[in-house]
């Protein structure tokens, strides 16, 4: 484990939300989340159905704006800024469900990003870059990528954040509806994209996985942050916290 | 032989022409999810552009078709895709096509402000040719095309192969098929989603300003009423691609442009048919395909995975009023009522433009029942009426029936057909059950209304007023009275409609359709009921109208009426009873008010075709929510009062209505939470 603890001042953090407020018309989800992301560490961010973790997600990555408080990007104010520009400063989400485009082809959906990323240049190479890493996505790559198994999706996800690592990957719920060892693999490439110096924000029902890989752990209940600290020093906490999915297993 | 090939050949370009605008069709709708019906009113601003400029001011070809085609086509979409659509990217598709909807009524008006109302001749082309581009003709063995022709061909292929290639080889093509798929993952990329969609805009309209240059000198004219039906034919071929494929759309638009060539070569030119179906070709062709074409039906949307970012939609059912507003408009309603009627019977001209008024509110009763009750838009509803009508003077004069019983006959056939219209119809839902009720209209309008055993043919038929219970209707006061009666009873039937059991159903329909058949709705049923209730409405409104005006007159039953009726009726508020009164009002007024101060009355459409705009904001309706402000602003004053000790004051300034929205708390009042 690492030795800062998210709030030492000393570091600042890659991505902060202040008493962030956030909803759907109507319906609010978030009510005064506050939570920083320092660079190169793994937040999980555990919590129940329901409890706003997907809306923290869409908050960090610009799909939803804040209706109060304030979220900053290595100390610049960001907040009601535009998906597209949060991601060009290197936020990259991976939201819950399907996350890559299933009309285009597999070859397509990488040169998408990586045109954005790296310009029209570079983009083959990183592509070619992609397949080496997952040949399974080599030998489908003029397939739509709608018409890949679940796991090649997250691959195919995946391959884009470890080619051209960001600075901070929301992972919401990346391993939901996957084989366990399915779910290994994903988790042995999102070390990978944290060795690259990648901040996380993983979104996990795997407790465990989840635990395994995190420095911090937000523990959000009912829109508000219940715990935010070292993964290491839940430990007594996880019963009261996490009632329904953990037994108090963790690294 | 030879025969053959000419007319296929003649009809390739009207063909190519169709092709265009639907692949332009196509483009917006899948890159915005709007179905643009204003698209042929796009290509009519590109073509009096460049009728003008070239034609009327001599301009060259060269910067004729810049300023036209590559400057205002552009233009246009990006026009319309800033101040418009882009705020309703994640709107309810109704409300997208009700938006699309105005600007049909309203751009051709605009255009028209300038350019002038009556059809323009002498339309040159943009072949370059000393002779002028229709002369210049030019042999091919046998067979010769003119100028106009060739250029037509020319130009859809380059569009068909550019656009091609943008969409499988440019980067901006590839961003546009993400964008398709889900606007909110594409920003994820870091793509500024907003403008690729600014960009489709622009390329989609000037694709439309293409296709208007190009159609013009095909039709040999510039007139409004073309254009605007060309969106039909754009939209069976695009229908025939499935929304989707462009070298289909190219093929269905050329096989419609043939089918058309054709028909025209080979029926002799005087026959019923030849004058019916050749120019309703189209709309028959849009509407078996809605109905059968197994691509559309069985259509599977890829759908956003980030659709749940976006605040669910105000939802029409969720839209109860509160008690005292009701009160209020009963209270408000009276003393209209009392002041308007002595008004109206003051002079024969108001007594006229009243009776016209109640009874237009009868009609777009039928409206409240199918767009404000069923959630549905049906764009026929000026046909049900014309069947009113018709039926209704068919009987007098073969028959020699009375004309009360006439005009209740005249409702039942249209409630029939509009059963039976909701069969194959209602299945679509939609967006697709507003084209298919549009071809409809079309076609009814096209090939029926012409014939003898409908219409009347060239002498519409006469219609006198009723005589019953002692009383001779040919008295206006009298017959004025007699609308007014029938509008109530048709008012309280809706009323009762509405709070009954099918109502409910259709409450819970449009809610949620999968929930409410959970529960056991038979949603089928429930929908046929409300058209063809709504058919019976319009029929009995259209027949009490030709009895007003003494003749049959296909005219004041014109299926683009009808479209600007249901633009009237939703905008201003299409869920009350009193909305439709506030409608049918309005229709008169507001043009009576142009006509005092001078103004073209052309700005009458243009007022509310743009003003379709907010039913986005407010599908309750401008009214109507101007209503729910006024009452809670004069009940915050009142309780301020209360509170204060101070004396209320009486309640009645609460309906003006244009009463400014409260200044103090701007977004604290939202829709629906009153």
């Amino acid at each position: 484990m690492t030795t800062s603890t998210p709030r030492s001042p000393e570091a600042a953090p890659l991505l902060e939300l202040r008493d962030v407020e956030a909803g759907y018309g109507p319906f609010r989800a978030l009510f005064g989340v506050s939570l920083s992301i320092p660079p190169g560490h793994v937040v999980a961010l555990l919590g129940s159905n329901g409890a706003g973790k997907t809306t923290v997600a869409r908050v960090c990555s610009g799909l939803v704006a804040p209706t109060a408080g304030k979220l900053l990007f290595e100390g610049n104010d960001v907040t009601g800024v535009r998906a597209y520009r949060i991601a060009r400063l290197g936020v990259a989400h991976a939201p819950e469900g399907r996350s890559v485009f299933a009309s285009l082809t597999v070859e397509e959906n990488l040169l998408l990003a990586f045109r954005v990323d790296l310009g029209r240049k570079l983009a083959p190479e990183a592509v070619a870059r992609a397949y080496e890493l997952f040949p399974r996505l080599g030998e489908r790559r003029k397939q739509h990528a709608g018409t890949l198994s679940g796991g090649e999706q997250r691959m195919l996800a995946l391959a884009r954040v470890l080619v051209n690592p960001p600075r901070l990957l929301i992972a919401d719920e990346l391993s939901l509806g996957l084989a366990p060892i399915v779910v290994e693999e994903v988790y042995r490439t999102l070390g990978k994209v944290r060795d690259e110096g990648a901040a996380l924000l993983l979104i996990e029902q795997h407790v465990k996985h989840a635990l395994a890989l995190a420095d911090d752990v937000a523990v959000l209940n009912h829109g508000q942050v219940n715990y935010y600290g070292p993964a290491s020093e839940l430990g007594d906490l996880s019963e009261r916290l996490l009632p329904a999915a953990s037994n108090g297993s963790h690294a | 032989m030879t025969d053959l090939i000419t007319y296929v050949l003649r009809g390739i370009p009207f063909g190519c022409v169709f092709a265009l605008v639907a692949i332009g069709l196509v483009l917006t709708y899948k890159t915005s999810g709007v179905f643009n019906l204003a698209f042929g009113a796009q290509a009519y601003v590109s073509a009096a552009v460049y009728y003008d400029t070239h034609v009327r001011h001599k301009w060259p070809i060269i910067p004729a078709f810049v300023l036209a085609v590559l400057v205002f086509g552009p233009l246009v979409g990006l026009v319309l895709d800033r101040l418009i659509f882009r705020f309703m990217r994640t709107a309810p598709h109704v409300a997208r096509l009700v938006a699309a909807l105005g600007l049909l009524v309203a751009i051709p008006q605009l255009v028209n402000l300038w350019f002038g109302q009556s059809p323009s001749f002498g339309v040159e082309g943009i072949w370059p040719s000393s002779q002028g581009s229709n002369f210049a003709v030019y042999h091919f063995g046998d067979y010769a095309l003119n100028g106009d022709q060739v250029a037509t061909l020319i130009a859809t292929a380059v569009v068909v192969i550019g656009l091609t290639a943008l969409f499988r080889f440019s980067d901006i093509g590839l961003r546009m098929r993400a964008v398709v798929e889900s606007a909110r993952m594409t920003e994820l990329s870091g793509i500024n989603a907003g403008r690729v969609g600014t960009i489709a805009w622009m390329l989609s309209s000037l694709v439309a300003g293409l296709a208007g240059v190009l159609l013009a000198p095909l039709f040999a004219q510039v007139s409004a009423t073309n254009f605007t039906v060309l969106i039909v034919a754009a939209i069976a071929a695009a229908a025939f691609g499935g929304l989707t494929s462009i070298p289909l759309t190219l093929l269905g638009g050329i096989l419609l442009g043939v089918a058309q060539g054709l028909l025209g070569g080979y029926l002799p030119p005087a026959s019923v048919l030849a004058q019916g179906l050749r120019p309703s070709l189209p709309f028959v062709a849009l509407f078996l395909l809605l109905i059968f074409w197994p691509s559309l039906r069985n259509r599977r949307e890829v759908t956003d995975p980030l659709a749940g970012v976006d605040p669910p939609p105000p939802g029409l059912a969720a839209l109860e009023r509160s008690r005292g507003l009701t009160w209020a408009t009963r209270i408000f309603a009276l003393i209209v009522l009392a002041i308007a009627i002595p008004f109206v019977l003051s002079s024969n001209y108001w007594l006229l433009l009243g009776t016209e008024a109640v009874i237009l509110s009868t009609i777009f009763l039928s409206i409240v029942v199918i767009t404000g009750m069923a959630g549905q838009i049906s764009l026929c509803q000026a046909t049900f009426a014309a069947i009113g009508a018709f039926t209704t003077a068919q009987l007098v004069s073969n028959y020699h029936v009375s004309v009360m019983i006439t005009i209740l006959a005249g409702a039942a056939m249209a409630a029939v057909v509009g059963a039976l219209l909701a069969i194959p119809v209602l299945r679509l839902g939609g967006i697709y059950l507003a084209l298919a009720t549009f071809a409809f209209a079309l076609m009814f309008e096209s090939v029926l209304v012409p014939l003898d055993w409908v219409g009347g043919g060239a002498n519409p038929i006469k219609v006198p007023r009723p005589k019953f219970a002692g009383i001779d209707f040919a008295n206006n006061k009298s017959f004025f009275f007699l609308c007014i009666a029938i509008l109530a009873v048709v008012s309280v039937l809706v009323i009762f409609v509405r709070g009954g059991t099918i109502g409910r159903y259709l409450d819970a329909l449009r809610g949620s359709e999968t929930a409410a058949q959970a529960i056991g709705v038979n949603p089928t049923r429930a929908r046929i009921i409300a058209f063809s209730l709504s058919a019976g409405i319009a029929g009995l409104g259209g027949g009490l109208l030709a009895t007003q005006t003494g003749i049959a007159q296909p005219a004041d039953y014109n299926s683009f009426l009808g479209l600007f009726w249901v633009v009237l009726v939703v905008t201003l508020g299409s869920r009350t009873v009193e909305g439709a009164v506030q409608a049918g009002v309005a229709f008169y007024v507001v043009d009576e008010i142009l006509k005092r101060i001078g103004i073209n009355q052309s700005w009458q459409p243009i007022l509310f075709g743009l003003g379709a705009m907010t039913y986005a904001k407010h599908p309750e309706g401008i009214l109507e929510f101007q209503k729910r402000q006024s009452l809670a602003f004069v009940q915050r004053h009142l309780d301020r009062m209360k509170r204060r000790g101070a004396p209320a004051e009486p309640a009645g300034a609460d309906e003006a209505g244009a009463v400014a929205p409260t200044p103090a708390q701007p977004s604290s009042e939202r829709v629906g939470a009153d």
